[in-house]
């Protein structure tokens, strides 16, 4: 069952449940973070409306720098307003920014210890019909391998909103991974939320497997989990929002209880978050994995669902999962 | 600020005997650049000891005006440079490249924090300092005082983001913002117009929307002059296009790219074997160091 203690939103699996981009969120946590703190800047390589940056741009124009279409330029500007003292949020597509632009992130803002908070929107391949080439599923990797970098991946829109302003107090260079599409709304204004902390969405009295995802594919284990439990399965589900710094400790006290473990991800199987997972357990608590995500190819035209499926991030993919975990 | 006779010696000889030091490290570091820290040391002398808004015993003084070394593996000068300045001692230099050691083999923060970057990937300096500059024209509009310096090589003129940035800061009308750019004709692989044609910089930089000064990179006077000019642009970037000679102070390393990446004692053999090469330079560099003094007398 849903976890009571973290007020969910009680329509996750209702037909109508609210859908909104996850990118809005993060427009609106910006947002909010420009009011409160009067140090907040943000620069965009020409996607100033798709990654919802408008919200700020809007409010305060002399503190947004349109740098047009020029993702490393984005990332050295931003790491010189931070050595000014600016805490300088970065956006563009998560191809081109962690992707186009990595070596500048690692060194002009990472090496260099700048606090700049990197915006991926568009990430995996749920951006749909624009093809492989927009489908940003390689970024967990690239940015979790940079010292000192945060990645984070929230799974809705008011999950976004409240990253967004978490990260802004880090110190550290955060990346921040959003999705293109409406997805449910999962969370409350009322769910908890800490970076670093992961958070048991879907509880059970004895699981025999456990599903730890991250971004808006939690839904879908979501759902999974409950068409599971109808036909007397029992698993557990972990909202892993963010991916560094991992949540060692509640990652292997989950290995524990569930004794099984698949990972779910809209990113490369190998690298991504599933592989953050398994360098934990493999050193703490080894149990039997099952991976999902895209396994070693790139993406194509079609519809979200419609890839989802393809790749073998789908419903029925989960659930084939656990069977097939729970027999090993 | 005019330079008197007696400020112009001294600034000739801190140079030299930045260069001399610069010498030294790379001697007892056995790798890292030549041609260009030497090229460059009357340009840093100036900005020291003469143009920058900093103070040595307080590095983190918010009000310092900003210097980003773009093309980082020229640290050799600046360290020389900060030392000389009193910013850590002479004697620290003999660490350069040398494992613990505050003076990596490219700049780094973690190391030695009183640098303003850490840098070595060349095309991504200027951005930075592009970022700082904007950094100040939010908080003070363009009134603000304080001078962003960026050095850069020609060789990084290459790079693709050295021409975002320079954009960037075309449009924002970055009047507090100025870059150098050491043309020494040099990069790794050869000289700059056989690997990659460069010319006109000055027409590139100029549709770019710089106000582009071009100036003898070993005159101190014109060094001097150019920066002083920079301040009293207004709404525009200046860019100092600096001809300088590679290897500049020891004749027998001057002009040829392939002291771009050798240390002396590792350079070409053709005018001086290997093992020769350190003390030929310093005694040629010492040798300059009198001249200074007895033209002054």
């Amino acid at each position: 069952m849903l976890n009571p203690d973290l007020k969910l939103n009680t329509k996750i699996f209702d037909k109508d449940v609210e859908q909104i981009p996850i990118r809005q969120g993060f427009g609106e946590g910006l947002l909010a973070a420009g009011e409160k703190n009067m140090q907040v800047v943000g620069l965009c390589a020409d996607l100033t409306e798709s990654t919802k940056m408008n919200l700020f741009a809007e409010k305060f124009p002399n503190r947004f720098i349109q740098v047009g279409v020029a993702e490393q330029n984005l990332a050295g500007v931003a790491s010189g307003l931070a050595a000014m003292g600016k805490i300088p949020f970065i956006s563009s597509y998560a191809m081109f920014s962690p992707g186009r632009n990595w070596e500048q992130i690692r060194t002009n803002i990472c090496y260099n210890d700048r606090p700049v908070k990197i915006i991926g929107s568009h990430a995996g391949i749920s951006v749909g019909p624009d093809g492989g080439t927009h489908q940003a599923i390689e970024d967990i990797a690239i940015t979790r391998v940079i010292p000192r970098m945060m990645v984070l991946s929230p799974c809705d829109a008011i999950e976004a909103k409240k990253a967004t302003l978490a990260s802004v107090d880090t110190g550290t260079p955060v990346y921040i991974r959003l999705a293109r599409e409406k997805t449910p709304i999962i969370t409350t204004e009322q769910t908890p939320f800490k970076i670093g902390k992961a958070e048991t969405y879907w509880t059970s009295e004895k699981p025999q497997a456990g599903i730890i995802a991250t971004g808006a594919l939690l839904h879908r284990a979501l759902l999974a989990a409950k068409e599971l439990e109808e036909q007397g399965i029992e698993v557990e589900v972990v909202n892993l929002a963010t991916i560094k710094p991992l949540d060692e400790e509640s990652i292997v006290k989950f290995a524990k209880k569930v004794g099984r473990i698949i990972t779910l991800e809209e990113h490369q199987i190998r690298g991504g978050m599933g592989s953050a997972v398994a360098e934990c357990l493999a050193k703490n608590f080894p149990v039997p994995m099952e991976f999902l995500g895209v396994d070693d190819q790139f993406g194509q035209s079609g519809t979200p669902d419609e890839l989802i499926e393809h790749y073998g991030m789908g419903t029925k993919s989960i659930i084939g999962a656990v069977n097939k975990i729970i027999k090993r | 600020m005019e330079i008197t006779d007696e400020k112009l010696t001294e600034l000739k000889e801190k140079a030299n005997n930045i260069r001399i030091s610069l010498i030294e490290a790379l001697i007892t570091a056995g790798s890292g650049h030549t041609a260009g820290p030497l090229d460059m040391a009357d340009i840093f002398t100036v900005l020291y000891f003469h143009t920058l808004k900093h103070n040595p015993q307080k590095p983190d003084w918010p009000e310092r005006d900003r210097l980003v070394l773009s093309n980082g593996h020229i640290c050799p000068v600046l360290y020389s440079t900060m030392a000389h300045a009193g910013y850590f001692p002479v004697e620290e230099l003999k660490t350069l490249r040398k494992f613990g050691s505050r003076l990596q083999g490219h700049p780094h923060r973690d190391f030695l924090p009183m640098l303003e970057s850490s840098s070595g990937p060349l095309g991504s300096g200027l951005s930075q300092a592009v970022g700082m500059a904007l950094a100040d024209k939010i908080d003070y509009g363009l009134t603000s005082e304080r001078r962003i310096y960026a050095l850069l090589s020609d060789g990084e003129q290459d790079c693709g983001q050295t021409w975002e940035a320079a954009m960037l800061a075309g449009k924002e009308k970055l009047h507090n913002l100025t870059a150098v750019i050491d043309r020494n004709n040099i990069q790794i692989e050869g000289y700059t117009e056989n690997i990659m044609p460069l010319e006109s910089l000055s027409d590139k930089w100029c549709a770019w929307n710089w106000h582009v000064i071009e100036i003898d990179g070993h005159n101190i006077e014109e060094i001097a002059d150019a920066f002083e000019a920079a301040k009293g642009i207004f709404g525009k970037p200046t860019v100092i296009i600096a001809h300088t000679i590679a290897g500049k102070g020891v004749p027998e390393f001057e002009r040829d790219y392939r002291w771009h990446g050798s240390p002396p004692g590792k350079g070409p053999t053709d005018k001086v074997p290997a093992d020769k090469q350190g003390d030929v330079a310093l005694s040629e560099l010492r040798t300059l160091g009198g001249k200074i003094r007895s033209e002054h007398e």
